[in-house]
């Protein structure tokens, strides 16, 4: 936002500040609602173009050119039907529900550097906030499946509820070792600080665990395969969103895509080197090509998102519990201290030497101690 | 780290295979096996076997060539009895030996083909037409006589070789029938001389 | 330290109710849960039953073969067989060689793509999205679309008599037959890769659903599911009916009876499937198809009764019939499905489990509504 003051200043010298500001913030905010929901839309086709290639058939194909005009004929549909709310719900408290779903994502997405200088808010604290704000969505899981009024949604609530929990804190601690490092909170400085060639976080050791840590938690905030035993409750109980219909259902999809969208932009900015990328800088084309770099390393991201998901199975909720206690907040304490050595031993070589041995001596440990339930398995044949 | 996360990265190798395969697959082979209905339809084998037609064997008159004669044997072997037959009579009630009615209900018939097989004159034969969608439940979907007449010319196009080997038969039993015919005129005995 | 505190808590009583997200069927079970704990399982069937038994009774021997397609709808194949090989039991029927070699093809075949199907859908209920039921319909198809040349129709196949078979297999389906085995092992290849040693389906399946080998004796379960437990009853190798006895092909035994070693057994059968297969497209001899002493119309069976039973898919499919003076119809005609008693114990399997592991023993198992409910 702060670019585009500036550059409205350099246009329009003489208008007052008020406007200049009410503009520049005004184009912010259009710029974010009008992008990322529209990501959410080209995302819900490409997953299912994606998925659809994976198991080898055509994904949409019949609404416009690609199946591209998809999203718009899945938004109208869902938007004239009928809007269902059980008589004994919560009313105030079930109407709130997808819109506190919705908004902590958007706000989340205000610290993130779209492009050289682009970002809408330069806070000084900009990933305390980004994280403060997206746990709020939590609050929306519990409130539709309070509301609702009903046994199974409280419980699928409960399930999700914990799954976001407990992965709040392996995704947090990982960031604190990008904020360790780079020594300040904002997302400008953080992206600034990846310049030079290899120079992105997930090049270092440490940074290369705090990315896998951060996808993990970054899939489980999201529920997203393997993670996705909220959204997917085909497993008996029919979710905390069961008794929404209609538009308030699309919120409740757009807002977890968005809150996986928020979480990812904050991985890539934090471990992808966020814009940065050869031919970005200042200046108008610099700019335009940082904005290339950002969206392309979310695509990638996303990309690798859908492959997964239309790979692996999915965990149940007692295994993903463990799975975040057991092994990745260990996993994240270690890296903290790996972290600090690579910073504070003096010579180079060493530091990266050390710091990458004991990150892999500790991910071998803690697969061996968690891998209990990784048996091999033999079965034998004969004739009877 | 590769004891442990093999059998994830093969996973995701192999979805990454068929996902870039399916760009590179040309004619159905491996990767891409969609038909785009009703641009193109997957191609039907010759036995295919839907609902039952009945056979006439010239187009121009088919009701007077129909094969059938009515003797209800598919009505009573049919498992389901999901077929109707009334014989056609001529004004003194003799029976003509071809059928006034035979109706078919399509929402019954469960296309087991036993009709065919137990019908002495090669008559009723198995369709290979599945696109029966109507409008209706009921009345809609009973074929009459009219919808279920169709020539032989049709059935050889759906079934050659099938419809080959019927004409054959057919025609081995016509001469049969002629041959003796003819050797039971040949061979009929003089008159008696009065004793 | 103070005495430990005691939480009172209610059960919860949830019923898995007819509509399932995931397949098997319209299915019922009434679960009792303490909390996510399966406490009790009653399983409620019946929702599809139509009646298959007292049909039969109505009518000729020949004109319940069409239904038996559709007892267990993913195997016509097999239980048109397991049909045949009934009545042809109690009437002493023989059958032609080349008859014999058919149906053992086309019992195989089922088999392959029955279990692709059971292996396809159970991943899709640990959550695969349908990634690994996409991949094994691929094969699938090919199976279906060689039903269809061959019987006319995919799935329904209504292929067997009392006898021998109704169409015979030629020159041009013979070799879409050879072209389907050749593929197989590479699609178990491809599908292995994807699955077996995937750590969060190992996570998922492995020592959930346990059933002791004495319990399934007892219990009288057959097939995949008794043979991952250790219960070492192939009725192909124990009553040798057919000409099974010829084809060399072992039985693959499992050790602990969960899910995992159930899913690998069906994939390990799929490979002996495919061995069986080679050996008997090989070996096929020229020949009559039908016996020719058999009538189609009026087919009478002397009085008595029998049972005759196949390895199915899923476990042992056995028709008992009774033909009484008149021998016209059946007096009495009961199928011994496997799925349904399969499925008796999967209270004993679930118990202890969590809620979510339910979905996946039930997949396990392998079910076919069809069948369990005639």
């Amino acid at each position: 936002m702060e670019t585009v003051y500036k550059w409205l200043k350099n246009l329009a010298t003489g208008a007052p500040d008020w406007a200049l500001l009410g503009v520049a913030m005004l184009v912010a905010i259009g710029f974010l609602l009008a992008v990322f929901p529209g990501v959410f839309a080209f995302i819900t086709w490409a997953e299912r173009k994606g998925l659809g290639r994976i198991q080898n058939r055509m994904g949409p194909n019949r609404v416009g050119p690609v199946g591209l005009f998809q999203p718009i004929a899945d938004g109208l549909k869902i938007l004239t039907k009928e809007d269902i709310v059980p008589r004994r719900a919560d009313g105030f408290v079930h109407f709130l529900a997808p819109v506190v779903a919705v908004v902590p994502a958007l706000l989340a997405l205000v610290v993130v550097p779209v492009g050289a200088g682009l970002v809408a808010v330069n806070l000084n604290i900009g990933i305390l906030f980004a994280f403060a704000v997206s746990t709020a969505s939590v609050l929306a899981l519990f409130m539709a499946g309070w509301a609702s009024r009903n046994k199974f949604s409280l419980l699928g609530a409960m399930r999700a509820v914990a799954q976001v929990v407990s992965y709040e804190v392996p995704t947090v601690l990982s960031a604190v070792v990008v904020l360790m490092v780079v020594g300040s909170l904002s997302t400008l400085d953080i992206v600034e600080s990846q310049r030079g060639w290899f120079g992105w976080h997930v090049f270092k050791p440490w940074g290369a665990i705090g990315f896998f840590l951060f996808t993990c938690g970054a899939l489980a905030e999201a529920g997203r395969t393997p993670f996705d035993i909220p959204e997917a409750e085909s497993e008996i109980v029919a979710g905390y969103h069961t008794e929404y219909s209609g538009f308030k259902f699309a919120l409740f999809q757009m807002g977890e895509y968005l809150a996986s969208l928020a979480m990812m932009s904050i991985g890539v900015t934090m471990f992808l080197g966020g814009y940065l990328g050869p031919g970005s800088g200042p200046g108008v084309l610099g700019t335009l090509i940082s904005m290339g770099w950002f969206f392309a390393k979310l695509l990638a991201m996303i990309a690798v998102v859908i492959w997964i998901r239309g790979t692996w199975p999915r965990l149940r909720v007692d295994q993903l519990l463990a799975f975040a206690w057991r092994f990745l907040l260990p996993l994240s304490l270690i890296n903290i201290v790996a972290a600090g050595l690579w910073h504070f031993i003096p010579s180079k070589p060493v530091g990266w030497g050390v710091s990458a041995a004991l990150l892999a001596a500790s991910c071998w440990v803690l697969t061996r101690l968690n891998g209990r339930a990784y048996i091999e398995k033999r079965s034998y044949r004969l004739t009877s | 780290m590769s004891a442990f996360g093999k059998g994830l990265l093969d996973g995701l190798r192999v979805t990454a295979v068929n996902f870039f395969g399916s760009y590179f697959d040309k004619g159905r082979k491996e990767r891409l096996f969609t038909y785009q209905y009703p641009e193109e339809r997957a191609p039907i084998p010759e036995n295919s076997r839907t609902f039952p037609f009945l056979v006439a064997d010239d187009p121009n008159d088919p009701v007077g060539t129909i094969r059938c004669t009515a003797c209800k044997i598919c009505e009573v072997e049919c498992p389901p009895k999901c077929i109707y037959i009334v014989m056609d009579r001529d004004e003194k009630g003799k029976p003509r030996q071809r059928p006034k009615v035979f109706d078919i209900d399509l929402s019954v018939c469960m296309q087991c083909g036993i009709c065919v097989e137990v019908c002495p004159f090669e008559s009723i034969k198995m369709d290979n037409d599945y696109e029966k969608a109507r409008y209706g439940r009921f009345n809609e979907l009973v074929e009459h006589l009219p919808d279920l007449l169709k020539p032989n010319a049709y059935y050889h196009r759906i079934k050659p070789t099938e419809a080959a080997a019927v004409d054959a038969k057919l025609k081995a039993e016509a001469e049969k029938k002629a041959a003796k015919a003819a050797a039971a005129a040949a061979a009929k005995p003089p008159p008696k001389p009065a004793v | 330290m103070s005495a430990p505190v005691v939480i009172e808590t209610q059960t919860l009583e949830v019923s898995i109710g007819p509509q399932h997200p995931s397949t098997h069927g319209v299915f019922r079970m009434d679960v009792v849960l303490d909390g996510e704990v399966v406490v009790k399982l009653k399983p409620v069937m019946g929702y599809l039953h139509r009646n298959h038994e007292q049909l039969a009774e109505k009518m000729p021997w020949i004109a319940s073969m069409p239904y038996t397609d559709r007892l267990d709808y993913f195997c016509s194949m097999s239980n048109n067989w397991a049909y045949a090989l009934a009545v042809e039991k109690l009437a002493g029927i023989q059958v032609p060689e080349r008859a014999e070699y058919i149906r053992v093809i086309m019992a195989e075949l089922t088999r392959l793509q029955n279990h692709a199907a059971a292996v396809g859908f159970l991943l899709s209920d640990c959550g695969a999205w349908f990634t690994p039921v996409l991949y094994a319909f691929r094969e699938r198809e090919r199976i279906l679309d060689f039903f269809e040349a061959v019987s006319g129709s995919r799935m329904m196949c209504n292929y067997c008599r009392f006898g021998g078979v109704r169409v015979d297999l030629t020159e041009q389906t013979l070799a879409m037959a050879r072209g389907i085995v050749e593929r197989f092992p590479r699609f178990l290849d491809e599908f292995e890769k994807l699955m077996t040693e995937n750590e969060v389906l190992m996570a998922r399946t492995q020592r959930v659903g346990i059933l002791p080998k004495a319990l399934a004796i007892d219990a009288s379960i057959s097939g995949p599911m008794a043979r991952a437990s250790g219960v070492e009853y192939d009725i192909r190798k124990v009553d040798g009916y057919g000409v099974y006895p010829r084809f060399e092909f072992q039985v693959p035994v499992g050790e602990t009876g969960d899910v995992y070693d159930r899913y690998m057994i069906r994939i390990l059968e799929m490979r002996q499937a495919v061995k069986i297969l080679q050996q008997a497209l090989r070996d096929i001899p020229a020949g009559p198809f039908q016996n020719p002493a058999v009538k189609l119309r009026n087919f009478k069976i002397p009085a008595g009764d029998g049972y005759g039973r196949i390895e199915s898919p899923k476990g042992e499919l056995g028709f008992y019939l009774v033909a009484d003076a008149a021998g016209k119809n059946p007096y009495r005609y009961h199928v011994r499905p496997p799925s349904f008693i399969n499925l008796t114990i999967l209270e004993d399997m679930c118990l202890g489990h969590k809620v979510a592991d339910v979905v996946v023993i039930l997949g396990s198992v392998d079910i076919v509504l069809g069948e369990v409910d005639r």
